[in-house]
């Protein structure tokens, strides 16, 4: 297994995400929030491959649903709420 | 390299470019768009591996997930956007702790691969009752008060022990399968824990570090299936999280340990024996006619504008005020509200031009030069004690110097104390006017005025 190699990749997002994140202005906190919750719904991944496996019993299959379920909840509304919410942030005199 | 990993690749890049063009509004949104088309590679080339052979649940856990996704997004009220955050993050959570649970049932492993799933349940059951809680006292279904009893953080130390022993002997001996319902029972347990001491003041330090959390989960996740593209975005939430809660906890002037087990905001005893003293107070025509008289007046908001969702009556005023060229602008301070830049999005909804929303470091050197500094729903983040006080619970805090204006106008319904459950000097200061009233209702009368002596 390559678990050290992980481990590099994992340092090297976390100090890119520190890096980026300190540049995002305290005017959109909120909304990078939602992004970033919508974000951590890349857990779909693991929901759908424990899914959609041929041989897993059905104690796994009822798990791996109810977890497509909810990242899909939460990707989907993350995705629409910081949408919706940055539409809303306009400039003096911008329409 | 295979067209699914290619499509992971991309996915990764394009979540970076998400974060880095959230730095400003004006790219913000093609950020959102890079995340949405990220998210879209790594579900479609998650369907296309060989692994993925059964449908049928998948496509019916896609629909139905976005089913509930969409009203919970497009139906919120913008006030109640610390919530949605709080229920998005626990269906997160729960995902990854299920996916979890659903890999140690098959593999039973050890070793590394157990450690990396324990964490990622434990993370994932914990961050998922948290956030319900977190929920539960956002929505007021459960009191906000922080609740507190004798040896709490011994307690919750003994529980995460366990848990994390649990994992332990797991990882030593992988068929020691009857401990593990007890390891989800602690971990929920512990995340319900970790929120009963937490006050609404400290939410938005909390709801950053659950954010965080969740992130970490997916991270483990990554580790647990050897997937990066799930390590980089679970890391990337992890620090953003992380980096939020600390930017709070600075903006309170406390420590993580001091937020997360403090009991902040605890009914002080024999606080409520402070005397009544004089204040003065004002009608909306006197204050309508002082705000008339001023050149330059500052907007503090705070939670209560949330509450009484007077937003809309406050950009009314703003734009009444602007018609007479007198110069308003809005101080923010980093921890009003209930999550991370709360009253930015609250204003920016009731239209308020994003380029008059001022940050506290800005604006407390020209405090000195405004007229009227007008209150709403705002009280620990202008309470002079922080800065005077060095006993105070709130000793240290960085607060919007609303006393160094010349006139202060707090919209208020009485004399009750703030968060911190401390008496606020502001309201006796020689120079404050209290406006007793709704905010919401006591603004549209200051509008009203404004309108009317015209």
């Amino acid at each position: 297994m390559n678990f050290e190699f992980g481990l590099y990749v994992f340092m090297l997002a976390a100090f890119l995400g520190f890096e980026l994140i300190r540049k995002v202005s305290p005017l959109l906190h909120t909304p990078l929030m939602s992004l970033t919750n919508a974000i951590a719904s890349i857990s779909v991944v693991g929901a759908i491959l424990i899914s959609g496996e041929e041989h897993v019993s059905t104690l796994s299959r009822v798990l791996g649903f109810i977890a497509v379920v909810a990242a899909t909840t939460n990707l989907v509304s993350g995705y629409l709420i910081t949408d919706r919410m940055l539409k809303m942030f306009k400039k003096k005199g911008q329409k | 390299m295979t067209l699914f990993a290619l499509f992971y690749l991309v996915a990764a890049g394009l979540f970076i470019l998400a974060l880095k063009w959230m730095n400003s509004p004006a790219t913000a949104r093609r950020g959102v768009f890079a995340g949405e088309l990220g998210m879209l590679l790594a579900v479609v080339g998650t369907l296309m591996r060989h692994e993925v052979v059964n449908y049928e649940w998948i496509i019916g856990g896609l629909l139905l997930g976005a089913v509930i996704g969409v009203p919970l997004a497009l139906l919120m009220p913008m006030t109640h956007v610390p919530q949605r955050t709080a229920i998005s993050q626990a269906c997160g959570a729960l995902a990854s702790a299920l996916i979890g649970t659903a890999e140690f049932l098959r593999l039973h492993p050890g070793g590394f691969m157990m450690v990396a799933l324990g964490v990622e349940m434990l993370l994932g059951y914990l961050t998922f009752t948290a956030s319900l809680m977190a929920f539960g006292k956002l929505q007021e279904v459960l009191p906000s008060r922080p609740v507190t009893y004798k040896g709490q953080n011994y307690v919750n130390l003994v529980i995460f022990l366990a848990a994390a022993g649990i994992v332990g002997a797991l990882v030593v001996n992988p068929a020691n399968s009857g401990l593990f319902p007890v390891f989800i029972a602690l971990a929920m347990f512990f995340g319900v824990q970790l929120i009963l001491p937490i006050g609404g003041a400290d939410m938005p330090t909390v709801i950053a570090l659950l954010n965080s959390y969740a992130g970490l989960s997916a991270c483990a996740m990554g580790f647990a299936l050897d997937n990066k593209l799930l390590i980089i975005a679970g890391a990337l939430d992890g620090s953003s999280g992380f980096i939020l809660s600390i930017i709070m906890c600075r903006a309170m002037n406390r420590s993580f340990t001091n937020v997360l087990f403090g009991a902040f905001g605890q009914v002080q005893a024999g606080s409520a024996a402070t005397e009544a003293r004089p204040v003065r107070s004002a009608s909306p025509e006197e204050a309508a006619a002082i705000l008339e008289d001023a050149r330059s007046v500052v907007i503090i908001p705070g939670y209560g504008m949330a509450v009484a969702q007077a937003q809309h009556k406050i950009r009314e005023l703003h734009d009444a005020l602007v018609k007479r060229g007198v110069d308003v602008r809005f101080a923010i301070h980093p921890v009003a509200g209930r999550m991370p830049g709360h009253m930015n999005v609250l204003l920016a909804e009731a239209d308020v031009p994003y380029d008059k929303l001022i940050e506290m470091e800005d604006i407390n050197p020209e405090m000195g030069m405004t007229d009227v500094a007008l209150i709403v729903g705002a009280n620990d983040i202008v309470n002079p004690a922080a800065k005077n006080d060095p006993t105070s619970p709130i000793a240290g805090m960085p607060i919007i110097e609303a006393t160094r204006s010349r006139t202060v106008m707090i919209i208020k319904r009485g004399m009750s104390a703030g968060f911190a459950g401390i008496d606020n000097e502001l309201y006796y200061m020689p120079n404050t006017l209290m406006l007793f009233g709704d905010a919401k209702t006591f603004t549209g009368s200051l509008v009203k005025e404004l309108a009317g002596s015209h």
